[in-house]
């Protein structure tokens, strides 16, 4: 095996690091968060500021007690966590978070950083999010439960129904781009208009960027929009019956979700690594897209401390009668244009 | 060789996924295994150089209609099968009408025993043609679908839409009808 190759490898395993890590993270700054839009401090006690917080709760959970419920499905109860969190962590697979980089000249060959490039990658990340329904429902319909069955239901009908407004958002940017590889996409807003402005399709879709960021909060499955698990109304949903790593899982799948649901965000409407055109020629543009991403990562969170949750039937009224026919006639004008300015 | 061996481990959980379908007593598992012969069959999609029919498969099949399968399986409720509570009386399941699924069954293993003698004919692997870059290429995909086969792409949405007004007018109600 050549160097290439190894860093390559690399990569990807950091790629992986990182997403394991932006699980723990996210849930230690949504509670640091959180306190502070309350006017408290949120976990204090474990390491400096609470920051061990994390590692504490992966021990408690790791030692907690696994309970199976007696008329639950033995091997679908178990499939779900595993399913949820596999879906998660291959949606990320073909999202890249850096300009290919030859390692400040170490290497001939550059490395690409991120999993895999291919030129479909976009529709990977939505193919591989969309099976992650699949954990959910099963995780309801396994536990033999009323309240994880409702859960599940829930989660299946809101994610199929805004699904359909996600994507037809994404299929606006790549009429604009004209490609369907995420690197292609995040390379075509490397130009500034005016030389100062950088070409982001954020202002060419801003339309699309407000449909992408809501029907991404309903696909997480997160408050405004957490039915799947209402605790005033299901204890917890879906994940009721679920104790210990299996019940870890699904909060590790939901963050993992965030994180590749920013990540692609910032690759398709904010320039991914681009916009600091100094970092961008030092090779460290990868930092550029950190920022962008926690950004977004933010505005969830904020959201989430911020807005109460919707009433079901709002929800689906929301989705089919005012996002579904914006986001359709988002693509029609976005087409009408680039067909316009391309002629 | 590791395609071959990809190739081996698709098709095996392809072969299996598909006769475990048939075999499993529980609906939900009946459900779910397709979805496994579905993503096993994508991965093989992968290997003959066709990424979008492959991502394709995965968006159409196994995330928009099986979820509606496992949505209507599990609120249906449906019960194991067992095979003492079959319908011993039940139309399909006289001698005559069974002796011709056995003789459609020989049909389509004879059929498909000679496709497989005629796929044998064509020597050269999908990736070792001189178009083989253009099979994957989305554009390239889209112009053929919407040139050299606009009748057959346009007559099958709408051989869809005609069954989907059919599923409407046999699920509706009349009034006064309970």
């Amino acid at each position: 095996m050549d160097l290439r190759t190894a860093i390559q490898l690399g990569v990807i395993g950091l790629t992986f690091f990182m997403l394991i890590n932006a699980s723990a993270l996210l849930v230690l700054a949504e509670r640091k968060i959180m306190g502070f839009m309350q006017q408290r401090y949120g976990p204090y006690l474990v390491g400096p500021h609470g920051l061990l917080q994390p590692l504490a709760d992966i021990i408690k959970l790791l030692f907690k007690e696994e309970l199976r419920p007696k008329g639950a499905d033995k091997y679908l109860f178990t499939l779900a966590p595993i399913l949820s969190v596999t879906a998660a962590f291959a949606a990320f697979a073909t999202v890249p978070w850096g300009a290919e980089t030859t390692l400040f000249g170490l290497l001939d060959e550059p490395v690409r950083l991120g999993v895999a490039d291919v030129n479909v990658g976009l529709l990977v990340v939505f193919a591989v999010t969309s099976m992650g329904v699949y954990g959910i429902v099963l995780a309801g319909w396994a536990s033999n439960s009323k309240y994880s069955l409702f859960g599940g239901l829930r989660a299946s009908a809101q994610m199929i129904s805004y699904e359909l407004s996600y994507a037809t958002s994404l299929a606006a940017v790549v009429l604009l781009a004209g490609s369907l590889s995420l690197r292609e996409v995040v390379d075509a807003q490397a130009d500034t208009w005016f030389g100062f402005l950088p070409q982001w399709y954020l202002f060419l879709q801003p339309v699309g960027f407000i449909i992408y960021l809501i029907a991404g909060v309903a696909e997480t499955n997160r408050a405004p929009f957490d039915f799947p698990e209402a605790e005033q109304e299901l204890v917890a949903g879906y994940n009721t019956e679920y104790s210990s790593v299996r019940f870890a899982l699904f909060p590790q799948a939901e963050y993992i979700n965030m994180a590749t649901m920013s990540a692609v965000a910032t690759d398709l409407y904010l320039g991914g690594w681009h916009g600091v055109p100094f970092l961008t020629e030092l090779g460290l543009g990868w930092l550029v897209f950190l920022v962008k991403v926690g950004a977004i990562l933010f505005a969830y969170i904020w959201m989430r401390w911020t807005v109460p949750r919707y009433r079901y039937d709002q929800l689906m009224q929301f989705g089919w009668k005012w996002l579904f026919p914006a986001s359709v006639l988002n693509l029609i004008v976005t087409a009408a244009l680039v067909l316009y300015f391309n002629a | 060789m590791p395609e071959t061996f990809v190739f081996y481990a698709f098709s095996t959980v392809a072969v299996l996924a598909s006769a475990l379908v048939i075999g499993q007593r529980n609906p939900m598992y009946s459900v779910l295994l397709l979805i496994a012969a579905l993503g096993a069959l994508s991965g093989l999609y992968i290997q003959l150089d066709a990424p979008f029919v492959a991502v394709a498969q995965i968006i159409i099949y196994a995330g928009a209609i099986m979820v509606l399968f496992l949505f209507v399986v599990m609120l249906l409720n449906a019960p194991r099968e067992d095979a003492a509570e079959w319908d011993r009386s039940h139309p399909l399941r006289q001698p005559g009408i069974g002796r011709f699924g056995a003789l459609l069954a020989t049909l389509l293993l004879v059929q498909l025993a000679w496709a497989l003698m005629e796929v044998n004919a064509i020597d050269a692997p999908v990736g070792s043609r001189s178009d083989a870059g253009t099979v994957g290429s989305v554009a390239e995909m889209g112009r053929v679908l919407f040139t050299r086969h606009t009748f057959a792409f346009e007559a099958t949405s709408v051989l869809i839409l005609v069954a989907m007004v059919g599923a409407v007018v046999l699920a509706r109600r009349e009034d006064g009808e309970a």
